[in-house]
C-alpha cells in the first residue's frame, strides 16, 4: 500500500507530466486560458489516463512483450512484438476515447456535456501516449499502471488548473508587447516547473 | 463524397496491410543489427572499465570482439551461494528480465535502493591476465534521485580495492547528479576500499570532500548539489556489497584464491 | 521553383513558425533539447516523418473515406515513426538511448497530424511534401536553437566538445544548471517568442 501511495505522489508532483516531462504541452498551453475549461480538460485527461494506461499495460504484457505469447503454446514463446507497441497503444487510446465518449453520452449525459468537447482532443495528447510508453520503459504491471495513470492525470490537471488561474489574473498586468500571450505563458510555465521541482527530494 | 461501407472496410484493411508490411519488414530486417548494437554497447563499457579501451575510441566491431574474447571472461554466478553456474548461457543472459520473473528471482530484503526483486543469478566478468583474474567486474543498480542508476563496479582480486566504477544508464539531473558519469569523479574511486577488516561494506559517498586515498580510503567526495544522488550511490554500494548482494560470492572467491 | 512552392517551403520558418506561432508540437520537442546532438537527430527524425506522412496522405487523399480519415492518418504516421525508431536503434544506438520514449511521441506531435489534416488532404503530393519539409525545418530551427543554448550555457559544451571550460575541470566557466533542467527550456522559448514578435510585431496575440 505504502509503495502505491509513494508511486502516486511521485507521479503527481515529482514527475509531473506537463512540467517535468513536457508531455501534453500543446493542450496545456492552448486550453489554459480559463479555469473552467482547464478543469474540464484536466478531468478528461485523468479519466482517460486511468483507463488507458492499465489497459495498455495489460495488452503489452499479454501480447507484445518478448515471450508474452507463451500462453499460446511453446513455439510462440520466442516472439517479440514490442516494436508494434507504438501502433497498438495509439490504437487503444483512440478506441478507448471513442468508447468512453459513447458510454458517457448514453449513461452520464451531464458528465458528457462537461467533458465532451475535450475527449476527441485527448486522443492525440502526448501525455496519454507518453504515460503508456513510460510504463513500458519502467516495467510497471497493471496495478502499478493504474496508480501511475491516475497520479499522472491528477498531476496534469493540477498543473493546468494552476496555470489557467495565473493566466486569468495576468490580464490585469502590464506585460511588454512582444511577450504578451504565448511568450509570458512559457515563462510562467518555467517558474511553475521550478516550483514543482522542489518536490523532488521527497521520499515516502 | 459518400462511400459504401464495403469500400471503407476494404480501404482500412488495405492501409493496415501496407503499413504492417512496411513496419514488420523494417523491424525484422534491422533486428540483428539492434541486438548486435546492444551487445557491443555492453562489451564496450566493460572494456573501458577494464582499461582495455579508451572511452570514445573508434574501434570496429571485430576489434571489440577480439579484445573482449581475449581478455574478458564472463561468468554467471548464483548470488545466494556464490557458486559459478557453468551451464548458463553468458551471451544471452538478461539480468533485468531475470529480476522481474518470479521463477528466477526472490523478493529483496528491505533496502534503501528501491530494489524490489533480486535475481537468483547475475552475470559478472573477470578481466584476465595470463589466465588469472586481475579485476572483477560486478553489475550494480539502485535508485538515485530521479531514476534507477545502472553501473559496474570493478574490484581488485583482494575483493576490496576499487579499480574503477562506471554508471552507464541513469536519469539524474545533467550537470548535478548526472556528474556520476564524469570521469574526473569516477577517477576518485580508484584505490578506495569497499570493505573493512571484518568484511562489512564501508565505502560511502560523503557530503563534501574526502581525504586522499592513503588516509581516508573508505570515503568518496560528494557531488556538489546532488546530495540525494550521492546518497543513492552509497545505498547501492551498501546493498550490492552486502549479504543479499555479492558478499557470498566474494567470500568464496577469496577462499579459492588463498587455497590455490 | 514557383512562388507558391517557395511560399509553402519558406513561410513556416519565421512567418508562421509552428512552435512560436501555432503552438504545435512542443511536447516532445523540449525534453530532448538538453544537448545539441540529440536536438539535431530529433529534428531530422521529425522532418523525415512529417514530410513522408504529408506525401503519403496526399497520395491517397482522394481515396480516403471521410469517416475514418483521422485513424488512417494516425496509422500512417505511427508506421513511419516505428520505422524511424527502428532505424535509429540500428544505426545511431547511443543517441536512440538518450531519445528514449520521445521518438515514439512524434506520433502525437500535433504538427505532423496537423499538417496531414490541414494541408496534405487538400494539396497535391509534391506540394505537400514541401510543406512537410518547411514545417519540419521551422520546428527544427527552434529545437536546434534551444539545444544550442542549453548545452552551451548548461554544460559549457557543444556537440560534446568543450567550448567553455568548466570550473570543476580547471576552467573558468560556472555552468548554469538551470539551463539543463526543464524550466530552462521554457524560459528560452519564451525569450525566442519575445524576440520574434519584437522583430515581427504583427504576430503578437492578445491573451
Amino acid at each position: 500500500m505504502e509503495y502505491y501511495l509513494s508511486l502516486a505522489v511521485k507521479a503527481i508532483f515529482v514527475e509531473n507530466m506537463a512540467l517535468a516531462f513536457f508531455l501534453g504541452m500543446c493542450s496545456f498551453l492552448a486550453v489554459s486560458k480559463k479555469v473552467e475549461t482547464a478543469i474540464g480538460l484536466g478531468a478528461a485527461v485523468t479519466f482517460v489516463l486511468t483507463i488507458t494506461v492499465p489497459l495498455n499495460s495489460f495488452i503489452y504484457n499479454i501480447a507484445l512483450r518478448e515471450g508474452a505469447l507463451e500462453w499460446l503454446g511453446e513455439k510462440y514463446a520466442g516472439i517479440d512484438l514490442s516494436f508494434l507497441s507504438f501502433l497498438v497503444f495509439i490504437g487503444t487510446i483512440a478506441a478507448s476515447v471513442q468508447v468512453v465518449e459513447m458510454t458517457l453520452d448514453r449513461y452520464a449525459p451531464a458528465l458528457y456535456a462537461a467533458l465532451g468537447v475535450f475527449l476527441p482532443l485527448i486522443a492525440v495528447n502526448c501525455a496519454i501516449l507518453g504515460a503508456s510508453l513510460l510504463l513500458v520503459e519502467r516495467g510497471y504491471g497493471v496495478a502499478e499502471g493504474t496508480v501511475f495513470g491516475f497520479g499522472a492525470g491528477i498531476g496534469f490537471a493540477l498543473a493546468i488548473i494552476a496555470l489557467a488561474a495565473i493566466r486569468e489574473r495576468m490580464r490585469y498586468s502590464n506585460v511588454p508587447a512582444g511577450l504578451r500571450g504565448l511568450g509570458i505563458t512559457f515563462i510562467i510555465t518555467g517558474l511553475m516547473a521550478i516550483g514543482f521541482m522542489l518536490f523532488a527530494g521527497i521520499q515516502l | 463524397m459518400e462511400r459504401s461501407t464495403g469500400y471503407i472496410i476494404a480501404f482500412a484493411a488495405a492501409v493496415c496491410l501496407v503499413c504492417s508490411v512496411l513496419v514488420t519488414s523494417s523491424a525484422v530486417s534491422l533486428k540483428d543489427r539492434q541486438v548486435e548494437n546492444k551487445r557491443l554497447d555492453r562489451q564496450k563499457k566493460i572494456l573501458v572499465l577494464a582499461g582495455l579501451m579508451e572511452k570514445g575510441e573508434g574501434i570496429d566491431t571485430a576489434e571489440i570482439d577480439e579484445r573482449f574474447s581475449d581478455n574478458i571472461q564472463a561468468h554467471v554466478i548464483d548470488l545466494k551461494t556464490g557458486d559459478y553456474d557453468p551451464s548458463a548461457d553468458t551471451g544471452n543472459f538478461d539480468q533485468r528480465k531475470a529480476a522481474k520473473d518470479p521463477s528466477t528471482s526472490t523478493a529483496a530484503p528491505s533496502n534503501n535502493s528501491g530494489i524490489q526483486r533480486v535475481p537468483n543469478q547475475v552475470l559478472i566478468y573477470h578481466v584476465l591476465e595470463n589466465g588469472e583474474p586481475v579485476t572483477l567486474i560486478l553489475p550494480v543498480e539502485g535508485k538515485g534521485l530521479w531514476s534507477t542508476m545502472y553501473g559496474f563496479l570493478a574490484l581488485a582480486p583482494d575483493t576490496t580495492t576499487v579499480k574503477g566504477v562506471t554508471f552507464y544508464e541513469h536519469g539524474e539531473t545533467p550537470g548535478l547528479g548526472g556528474e556520476i558519469e564524469n570521469p574526473s569523479w569516477t577517477a576518485k574511486w580508484i584505490g578506495r576500499l569497499a570493505y573493512d577488516e571484518t568484511w562489512t561494506p564501508v565505502l560511502e559517498v560523503i557530503k563534501g570532500t574526502a581525504g586522499p586515498v592513503e588516509t581516508d580510503p573508505t570515503r568518496i567526495d560528494g557531488l556538489a548539489g546532488a546530495t540525494l544522488t550521492a546518497r543513492g550511490v552509497s545505498h547501492l554500494l551498501d546493498f550490492w556489497l552486502g549479504e543479499s548482494g555479492f558478499s557470498p560470492y566474494l567470500e568464496k572467491f577469496r577462499a579459492e584464491r588463498s587455497a590455490s | 521553383m514557383s512562388s507558391k512552392m517557395n511560399q509553402v517551403l519558406l513561410d513556416p520558418l519565421f512567418n508562421n513558425n509552428p512552435i512560436a506561432l501555432q503552438v504545435l508540437g512542443i511536447c516532445s520537442a523540449l525534453a530532448v533539447t538538453t544537448k545539441l546532438e540529440t536536438s539535431l537527430v530529433m529534428s531530422v527524425a521529425v522532418i523525415a516523418v512529417i514530410a513522408l506522412s504529408n506525401l503519403s496522405v496526399s497520395l491517397i487523399r482522394n481515396m480516403i473515406p471521410g469517416s475514418i480519415r483521422i485513424i488512417v492518418q494516425l496509422t500512417i504516421i505511427a508506421s513511419l515513426v516505428i520505422i524511424t525508431d527502428q532505424i535509429l536503434k540500428a544505426f545511431l544506438f547511443e543517441i536512440s538511448k538518450q531519445l528514449s520514449i520521445f521518438v515514439g511521441l512524434i506520433i502525437t506531435n500535433c504538427i505532423v497530424m496537423g499538417r496531414a489534416e490541414a494541408f496534405a488532404m487538400q494539396n497535391p503530393p509534391w506540394l505537400s511534401f514541401l510543406d512537410g519539409i518547411g514545417n519540419g525545418v521551422g520546428y527544427a530551427i527552434i529545437l536546434i536553437l534551444v539545444g544550442f543554448f542549453r548545452e552551451l550555457l548548461g554544460a559549457g559544451k557543444l556537440m560534446g566538445q568543450v567550448v567553455l571550460p568548466l570550473v570543476t575541470e580547471g576552467g573558468w566557466y560556472h555552468p548554469n544548471g538551470l539551463m539543463t533542467l526543464a524550466p530552462g527550456a521554457f524560459f528560452l522559448i519564451g525569450i525566442f517568442i519575445w524576440l520574434l514578435r519584437t522583430w515581427k510585431p504583427e504576430q503578437v496575440t492578445e491573451d
